[in-house]
């Protein structure tokens, strides 16, 4: 009796202890995510400009959203093209230097340095360093190709050259990434290559049936993490839109005009979500768009979390 | 495995001049793409600074090469724009959230990778899948309820704190990198702690806490860049007041401001990147460890 009373203190002293140590994540969750999430499908139903109170309207914003406005498809293409070109480049860039920083004998600190320095860079300057030297008058890079007899592109100013820029822009960055796979080629047991060059295997073959195997589960993962970051491009898409509009009509007021210039080619959909609810204060609207974006990012978020357990090492090793 | 791991004399045969010759060639080979990457890499970085160093004319003309160079556009920057204001908000909001992140992120990274309880995979769980979510999927509620909340009068809207104070409630990010951690602490450290007696929370503040310090300096580095270089949130709460601004809004309105010139703009971006590159020299090795332990092994 007396046994079982200790017992059960212990019990709840331990559930105790554990409320207190989660308690800020507990409070955090929810009043920065369950509550907005609840809150966002319910303000989804309503017409809400943030002065009036809001105005019940059931399906009315998803049904604009689907079938009415035509910006949402632009949004989603927009994204999709973004995601689909951006994330497989980054992936090979970050894995032809990492395999390129692997085999090198001399100067690996220094390369490693050069390569990951572009990814700490603050993105508003990055984007803005691009805007400049891809502004087409007087940028260094037309400068360059000009007299190389080249003709160089309108970049940021021209709508099938803004995307492609900012994918420029994002490989300049994979920095992360190529420490991360660096780390992950390095880690390859010695013993596999060598058992596989007994076995008469190319340096081809190598990389083909023992390097890649050994390390996709982080190649998975960057390109997992990338399709992630893909949907919530906004800072790049913001600022290269501001800067490159505000430079071609000398506006002084950017912000509302500016959100996807050139002609909607870098109106992505966090960028359409941000003019909706921030430019526009739609609220209702903007949460519908939100409850999508969540729809979206979840079945993306559960797959990765299903097949955790291949990446992530849990338990003591 | 014991076996293959002692070191056996083994005396290395020079490869035939043929081998020798074609492993050189491949070296080379590789070494020049290397520098011919390296150089993409640096070039950015190189036009940004030399802009900077150029007189509006030059800037605007097609001439690559500062002539004279002109120093004093980094003390111009600061007389166009409000930028020790907005260096200031910066830091207030990067240091500030860091201090909450580290304090509130290393007690729940403990309780899930150190102490049973039923949940805690659920848990562990549902702050992956905080982490992945976009921060878009939570603004407009969450902006709604800081505009309609007003104690005492005070308005949040226009200020940094709605971006500072959810930092003190546990970022998945950081919860995830030092659970990642804990997990590879022995258990024999903790064991021997409470054999003498000690209870969780000291274990977690002296042994726990001392043995983690490279993975809370990386949390702590994370973050700060994080907030440093963050745009989104910061933008929505207090664009509309110039006052409150950080770093990174005043960047990119720094044209669009006062007409400004492309060199002075250049000089910003530069001063803007400099913190950052400074942190990574002097914390180099934090900062590799840091992204290889995210990038967690299979």
């Amino acid at each position: 009796m007396e046994r079982r009373r200790a017992r059960r203190r212990a019990a709840w002293r331990r559930r105790r202890l554990v409320l207190l140590l989660m308690s800020p994540w507990l409070v955090g969750f929810s009043v920065f995510f369950g509550y907005p999430l609840v809150m966002s499908a319910y303000l989804s139903l309503n017409h809400y400009d943030l002065l009036s109170s809001p105005r019940w309207v059931g399906l009315a914003n998803y049904r604009y959203l689907f079938t009415v406005d035509p910006q949402t498809w632009t949004a989603v293409k927009n994204t999709l093209w973004l995601i689909g070109v951006l994330v497989p480049l980054q992936v090979l860039s970050a894995f032809g230097l990492a395999l390129m920083l692997a085999r090198a004998r001399t100067g690996v600190g220094i390369f490693r340095t050069i390569f990951y320095l572009p990814a700490l860079a603050p993105p508003v300057a990055a984007t803005l360093g691009f805007v400049f030297i891809l502004n087409p008058a007087t940028g260094p890079v037309n400068t360059i190709l000009s007299h190389l007899g080249i003709n160089g592109p309108l970049w940021f100013q021209d709508p099938s050259w803004a995307k492609p820029s900012l994918v420029m822009l994002g490989i300049w960055g994979v920095g992360n990434t190529m420490i991360i796979f660096l780390a992950a080629v390095l880690d390859v047991p010695r013993t596999l290559y060598e058992s596989a060059q007994l076995d008469g295997a190319g340096p081809l073959q190598r990389l083909r049936y023992v390097t890649i195997p050994s390390i996709s589960p982080v190649l998975l993962f960057a390109a997992v993490l990338g399709v992630i970051q893909g949907l919530q491009y906004f800072t790049q898409a913001y600022v290269a839109a501001g800067v490159a509009s505000g430079q071609a009509s000398q506006a002084a007021d950017v912000t509302s005009v500016s959100l996807g210039y050139p002609v909607d080619s870098t109106l992505f959909y966090p960028v359409l979500l941000y003019q909706h609810g921030f430019v526009d204060f739609q609220m209702g609207y903007a949460s519908a768009m939100a409850m999508f974006l969540f729809a979206v990012s979840f079945v993306v978020t559960l797959a990765i979390v299903i097949n955790s357990r291949r990446w992530v090492h849990s338990g003591a090793r | 495995m014991s076996t293959a791991d002692v070191a056996v004399p083994f005396v290395r045969r020079r490869p035939p001049a043929r081998v020798r010759r074609k492993r050189l060639l491949v070296s080379v080979a590789n070494h020049s793409m290397l520098i011919a990457a390296s150089i993409a890499f640096l070039a950015p970085f190189a036009f940004i600074a030399v802009t900077a160093l150029m007189t509006n004319d030059q800037a605007l003309s097609a001439n690559l090469w500062p002539h004279p160079f002109a120093w004093h556009n980094f003390v111009d920057v600061f007389t166009k724009a409000p930028l020790w204001r907005w260096t200031f908000n910066t830091f207030e909001y990067a240091s500030l959230a860091t201090l909450g992140v580290v304090v509130s992120s290393v007690p729940v990274a403990y309780a899930l990778a150190r102490l049973r309880w039923r949940g805690r995979n659920l848990a562990f769980i549902v702050v992956l899948i905080a982490l992945m979510l976009p921060p878009q999927v939570t603004v407009v509620p969450l902006y709604v309820a800081w505009a309609k909340f007003h104690p005492f009068g005070f308005n949040f809207i226009g200020t940094l704190w709605p971006v500072i104070i959810p930092n003190w409630f546990g970022d998945a990010f950081s919860i995830f990198l030092l659970r990642q951690f804990f997990l590879t602490i022995p258990e024999e450290y903790m064991d021997a702690a409470r054999v003498d007696g000690c209870g969780e929370v000291r274990i977690l503040l002296t042994v726990v806490s001392r043995l983690a310090k490279p993975a809370i300096a990386a949390v702590a580095l994370f973050s700060f860049l994080y907030t440093f270089n963050d745009f989104f949130l910061p933008l929505l709460y207090s664009g509309e007041s110039p006052h409150h601004w950080v770093l990174s809004i005043g960047l990119s309105e720094f044209r669009s401001l006062h007409q400004v010139q492309w060199n002075l703009t250049m000089a910003a971006t530069l001063l803007v990147m400099a913190p950052v590159i400074v942190l990574f020299f002097l914390a180099q090795r934090a900062f590799v460890e840091g992204v290889t332990l995210t990038g967690v092994k299979g």
